[in-house]
């Protein structure tokens, strides 16, 4: 027998993705998406998928390249309205609402769902004004004091605050990567949301920043529902309580981590997870 | 035999390939360097020349001779009697038999003319002004500076430069000025009225500020109105139109309008806004609009390509957390992309500042004395009042034109200036 696979049938539609296996539904459900399709333009992205997202846990969205899981993650707070050519159906519901009718606003939705993105992109402003522009623009803070409250008790569950309680009015561009990314987080918690969604958040970092921010994302899950989207299994195995396998735009398989790692039900997570190509 | 594949060549072999083709590269590189190195030393070898030529000519300008006249306020001369209003006394008469006594020997009514003819129309106004300021010299002989005429004034100037003057002064009058000299009669002093008096016929009296007012308050209308302008359609189609035809074609039409001809806009500024709705003529409000229109595609065009090039992480980072698009464009995007947005606008405002064409359809170059005071009095620039002094046959405009191109490049250079700082607080932020 031929050991010897080659990429073209590890990937590629030998095969088959017949719907998705294990169990990407949950009886807590913070967030259920069903059915979902995103084209853009003529291409489509993301083909009928449907999962949860458990409240007060992390939901790690793994797949390679291409696959769609960033796609995925960015209609969860309609980010990619901001696309002309992109086109979302299905639905997407939280706490029993649609998040696509017409009625919501996706303003108040992006300040319910937060979001951290792939490369820490601080505003070119002081790392006080940073964590406090979204407090500000939605009025959460009546006060100057209650401001610095906000500011300082996001920057302290970021585990930032120590770090910069001496500089909060230099520029946050002036700090280092990992710092970078907290702060990104501190700004995104400041608003109070509900689910905070990420982005391959410590990619662009080295170990032990990257350490720092999985600490962080397994205390936060405390308050928040958060969905992370990551390349590195070992993140995924470590952080998360629920991951979703994505390849070539539809969700293969989801399930506990636990299980997903140790028994994978279909073929090509196996094969991913085990390394094999991706 | 067939191309080897780099790859599977030993790696001798590899850098010996790479050798071969290395002093090539590192020519090619030092012959660029010596060109790009020569083309700055040109463009600054310009600028030095024009700058030194320009100055070297101006300096003449700022100075400028009076001469001293023992003006005898005899009640004759004056033809004055009691209770006469000082100021419709004959001071002309005055002015001519006190330069008379000054030189007895002159007789004839030719010479006479002539030796009148030395000193400024303005002098007789300005011994009205001295005996109106005080009274009490009425009766007695006064010494008074006046202003010597433009052409002694060159042939003085060229005498010190020349030794020789080149001026239409002849051997007589040459005379007289010497004597002058002689007896210490004749002083240079800094010519203060360039800066405080406007255009005028007599060469010794002209000076900038009505047309550096003229430019300032032109300016400040361009600016008021294209920055908003220009900033606003930049952010529009930037950030908030739709990418179909229509922006499309918009886009096309602006860059084209960037390329039209000035004079075309003061068509359009004579023909709309003069004539439709009846905007006066001359006025610096009108030149500023018409300004404004040829400055705007320049400030749309370089505002869009700095919005641009805000990177798009800083928007969704700010929509991210719920930022509004306005929100987002007002307190990150527009920000960050300030400094592209003022130098397109200091280029916009440059050209808009050396601009004569336009302003020739709207009036603008027109011969105003008077200094304006509002957006809506009859005025010109600095431009045109350079154009119109290096028409004019005086001598003595030779060296006020250069003055006056001095003064615009230094009105440019604040204006830089300023903009400079500006970038660098927002730079900074």
């Amino acid at each position: 027998m031929n050991n010897v696979m080659t990429s073209q049938n590890l990937t590629s539609g030998d095969i088959a993705i017949n719907g998705s296996v294990g169990t990407p539904f949950c009886d807590d459900a913070k967030m259920s998406m069903r059915n979902v399709n995103v084209f853009y333009a003529e291409n489509q992205a993301i083909h009928d998928v449907s999962l949860d997202l458990a409240k007060n846990q992390v939901t790690a969205l793994i797949g390679p390249s291409g696959c769609g899981k960033s796609t995925f993650l960015r209609c969860i707070n309609r980010m990619n309205d901001l696309i002309p050519q992109c086109k979302v159906t299905g639905s997407f519901v939280m706490d029993g609402a649609e998040l696509y009718d017409k009625k919501m606003d996706p303003v108040l939705l992006r300040a319910r769902v937060g979001m951290v993105f792939q490369k820490p992109n601080p505003f070119p402003k002081s790392i006080y004004e940073n964590v406090a522009y979204g407090p500000k623009i939605h009025g959460l803070a009546t006060s100057k004091s209650e401001l610095d409250d906000i500011v300082e008790t996001s920057l302290q569950k970021a585990g930032l605050f120590n770090e910069v309680k001496d500089r909060l009015d230099k520029p946050g561009t002036g700090l280092s990567g990992g710092q970078q990314q907290r702060l990104c987080i501190a700004r995104t918690i400041a608003v109070s949301p509900e689910v905070i969604l990420m982005d391959e958040p410590a990619s662009a970092l080295d170990p032990i920043a990257t350490a720092v921010i999985e600490e962080l994302i397994s205390e936060l899950k405390e308050k928040y529902t958060i969905a992370i989207v990551t390349h590195s299994m070992q993140q995924a195995a470590r952080v998360s309580q629920k991951t979703a396998y994505f390849h070539l735009g539809k969700l293969v398989e989801m399930g506990d981590t636990k299980q997903i790692f140790t028994n994978p039900s279909h073929q090509l997570t196996e094969n991913y997870i085990s390394g094999r190509f991706g | 035999m067939t191309k080897q594949d780099p790859q599977t060549l030993p790696r001798s072999a590899v850098t010996e390939k790479i050798e071969l083709g290395l002093a090539k590269r590192h020519r090619r590189e030092k012959i660029f360097r010596a060109f790009g190195l020569t083309a700055v030393i040109f463009g600054f070898m310009l600028v030095f020349f024009l700058l030194f030529d320009i100055t070297s000519k101006a300096l003449p300008a700022f100075h400028q001779h009076w001469v001293k006249v023992d003006v005898n306020y005899s009640a004759k001369n004056l033809r004055y009697s009691a209770g006469d209003d000082l100021a419709n006394l004959s001071y002309r008469n005055t002015l001519r038999k006190s330069i008379y006594e000054q030189f007895p020997d002159v007789k004839a009514r030719r010479d006479k003319r002539k030796l009148n003819g030395l000193f400024s129309s303005n002098a007789e106004f300005a011994i009205k002004e001295h005996l109106q300021a005080n009274p009490e010299y009425l009766g007695t002989t006064q010494p008074v500076w006046v202003r010597v005429d433009d052409d002694v004034d060159v042939y003085l100037k060229e005498v010190e430069v020349l030794g020789e003057p080149l001026v239409r002064i002849d051997q007589k009058e040459a005379q007289w000025v010497k004597t002058l000299v002689e007896n210490g009669a004749i002083e240079e002093r800094f010519n203060v009225e360039f800066f405080t008096s406007s255009d005028s016929r007599e060469p010794e009296l002209a000076g900038v500020r009505g047309a550096l007012t003229g430019t300032l308050l032109t300016m400040v209308v361009t600016l008021v109105l294209s920055f908003p302008l220009g900033v606003a359609a930049a952010v529009y189609l930037e950030e908030f139109a739709p990418k179909n035809r229509w922006t499309d074609m918009i886009e096309v039409n602006i860059n084209n309008l960037a390329a039209v001809p000035s004079i075309i806009f003061g068509l359009l500024g004579l023909a709309v806004i003069i004539n439709l709705f009846g905007m006066p003529r001359s006025a610096p409000l009108v030149g500023g609009i018409v300004l404004t229109l040829m400055t705007l595609p320049t400030i749309i065009i370089a505002s869009r390509a700095s919005i641009k090039a805000v990177p798009p992480s800083i928007r969704e980072a700010a929509m991210g957390l719920g930022a509004s698009r306005v929100q987002t464009t007002f307190s990150h995007v527009l920000p960050m992309a300030m400094p592209g947005i003022l130098t397109g606008t200091i280029i916009g405002m440059a050209q808009a500042l050396g601009e004569t064409a336009p302003l020739l359809m709207i009036g603008m170059v027109a011969f105003i004395v008077d200094v304006p005071s509002s957006f809506t009095d009859a005025s010109t620039v600095m431009p045109v009042q350079i154009f119109l002094w290096a028409d004019s046959p005086e001598r003595s405009f030779l060296a006020k034109t250069s003055a006056a191109i001095l003064v615009l490049l230094g009105f440019l250079f604040l204006m830089n200036a300023s903009a400079a700082y500006l970038r660098r607080r927002f730079e900074s932020k």
